[in-house]
């Protein structure tokens, strides 16, 4: 006899990582250049001969490892600010958590701050910044209200904080010279080609580190949405998990917004789809979603390649034509 | 004595404070319950006596040790708490429900084995709803939930329960097989309960002791006999009140006559 949940951790979560592998694989043999999997990974080939190879490796493999990473990090962020503020609607984009996370890139990319050595920038520091005053801006809404964010409110701080946001990136960029403007602007749309391995490595270890608290989250996560007071009676430190839940939903949505840019409504689409096949259990709900994720904005990426070549559409616009209309579902079913 | 408050005092702001002066003693294999009007300090009190809440003054204490030098765990393994409602905010399975009792038994990364699964089916048929493990916690009705939640609070494997107001939303059915159920876990499991209540049926059935709460301050503690009187439902509630013993169940039958002003 053993538990339904030790079964799915061990069924489920390695199709979904077979899941996320097969796109990252797969995606960079997609282009306007088509090229071959079995070249690129023949290793017989010189490296300087195998066009395919480079293509895979050089021109498509970073772009699609920065989707995966994103991907990843927006779906398990927007499953832990769900569980934090008890409502399946709350995603870093619609709260503002993104909005803030590009403000603060946006400030050292247009005052020339954004310097670095060895890769690593002050770009993912100054977007974890921003991240983290918006979360601190709804976590103080979320606890002055005992029993959790009502989606009225969720919904008008989101709102409020995002035109807030939206207006001080407005005045940066209107104090920025043109290049610098249009740069920005695209990035502000949501943007995955990275261009190289360096700004992978430099959101990295954000990543890491709040993927290493994700790690220890869930079977707090599940308590923490029957609320505060049934948490705690069931041995729950509260405050402490509410903190640890809030620093690194701030720091993964920090180090997606510096890769990429606000990219929106990953955080509700996956880990709302997870749970319609899984279920609400965290442990699986959190990596499932981190995976699926991973998949699904790769996907949402090819399409951004591909559905008006040799235009590229950034993928935030593909992300929205999707999350839009999802969300609005998702509200009228919840309200 | 089990769990103990002396001259327990609480208060969000000073000058209004929610309980003062609650000295209160609950024995091993009690059944108490805390009676008193809206806003009379209830749920205060009992978030006191789980622990949620630090006493502004005064103290509780549980087998004699204060209740903040225990860690969150060690207290999660002696009392566990069932709210007044629990709206879920995500669809989990009745079954996930209980098992979520099991949480201060685990380990960091620990994940239910077959013990927890079988102290969470025991839970489950010990409220009469083993026959529910696979639905969804959410479309259950009122009465199953709350016997799902105590279930989940039966897995946490304590030796105290307390209950706020576990009956107010139930129609008159589910009261009456909550009432069961408690007396049951009281007197076959040794569970001792404290239960708060604005149903006298409930308070003069079930509960051996009573405390009566008025504006955070206790009226009378007694045994139920000798604290449900005319007088003290006069002065707890505003009500004339006739009470006499039900001469069916031989339980003491309260029958409100009217608003009598202060």
């Amino acid at each position: 006899m053993t538990t339904a949940v030790r079964r799915r951790l061990w069924t489920v979560l390695p199709l979904f990582a077979a899941a996320a592998a097969m796109a990252v694989i797969v995606a960079p043999t997609v282009g306007s250049t088509s090229i071959s999997l079995v070249r690129a990974f023949d290793a017989s080939i010189p490296w300087a001969d195998n066009v395919d190879a480079q293509i895979f490796f050089v021109a498509r493999l970073p772009r699609v490892l920065a989707a995966a990473m994103v991907g990843a990090t927006l779906a398990a962020s927007g499953v832990v600010l769900q569980a934090l503020l008890r409502n399946p609607l709350a995603t870093p984009f619609t709260l503002g958590v993104s909005a803030g996370a590009a403000l603060g890139a946006m400030l050292v990319i247009a005052t020339g701050l954004d310097v670095g050595a060895l890769g690593v920038t002050t770009v993912p520091m100054a977007s974890f910044a921003g991240s983290l005053a918006a979360t601190a801006i709804v976590y103080w809404l979320a606890r002055s209200q005992r029993r959790g964010l009502s989606t009225n409110v969720l919904l008008l701080a989101g709102v409020t904080l995002n035109s807030f946001f939206s207006a001080l990136i407005m005045f940066v960029q209107y104090l920025a010279d043109f290049t610098q403007s249009f740069r920005t602007i695209r990035w502000l749309m949501g943007d995955l080609d990275v261009g190289s391995y360096g700004p992978l490595v430099a959101a990295l270890p954000f990543v890491v580190l709040s993927f290493t608290v994700f790690a220890v989250l869930p079977r707090t996560l599940n308590l923490l949405t029957l609320g505060s007071d049934v948490a705690a009676s069931r041995g729950v430190d509260v405050v402490r998990a509410e903190r640890l839940a809030f620093l690194s939903a701030s720091l993964a949505t920090g180090a997606a917004v510096s890769l990429a840019g606000p990219i929106g409504f990953i955080g509700i689409v996956v880990p709302h789809l997870v749970r319609l096949l899984v279920g609400a259990d965290h442990r699986i709900v959190l990596p499932a979603s981190a995976c699926f994720g991973a998949a699904f904005l790769i996907g949402c990426d090819v399409v951004s390649r591909t559905a008006l070549a040799p235009l590229e559409l950034p993928v935030g616009i593909v992300t929205a034509m999707i999350g839009g209309p999802f969300f609005l579902w998702q509200l009228v079913r919840h309200s | 004595m089990l769990l103990r408050t002396a001259d327990l005092g609480f208060a969000y702001d000073a000058r209004q404070p929610v309980l003062t002066g609650v000295s209160l003693d609950v024995r091993a294999g009690a059944l108490l319950g805390v009676l008193g009007p809206n806003g009379s300090g209830k749920t205060t009190l009992l978030g006191l006596l789980a622990g949620m809440r630090r006493p502004t003054s005064g103290s509780v204490t549980l087998d004699d040790r204060p209740l903040h030098t225990y860690s969150r765990r060690e207290l999660a393994r002696r009392i566990a708490v069932v709210p007044q409602e629990t709206h879920l905010a995500f669809d989990y399975s009745v079954m996930e429900m209980v098992l979520m009792g099991r949480h201060p038994h685990l380990g960091l990364f620990e994940v239910e084995g077959p013990r927890d699964l079988a102290v969470a089916r025991e839970a489950l048929s010990a409220t009469s709803v083993a026959h529910l493990e696979d639905r969804d916690f959410a479309t259950l009705s009122g009465g199953e939930k709350q016997r799902v939640v105590i279930a989940a609070a039966l897995a946490q494997a304590t030796d105290v329960l307390l209950l706020d107001e576990p009956t107010s939303s139930l129609d008159l059915g589910a009261q009456l097989d909550i009432a069961e159920l408690l007396v049951q876990l009281n007197t076959t499991r040794g569970v001792t309960i404290v239960v708060s209540t604005h149903a006298l049926a409930l308070a003069s059935g079930i509960c051996r002791e009573l405390l009566l709460l008025r504006e955070g301050r206790v009226l009378a503690t007694g045994a139920t006999a000798d604290i449900l009187t005319p007088d003290h439902v006069r002065a707890l509630y505003d009500v004339d009140a006739d009470v006499h013993v039900h001469p069916g169940t031989g339980q003491l039958s309260v029958v409100p006559l009217r608003r009598t002003t202060r």
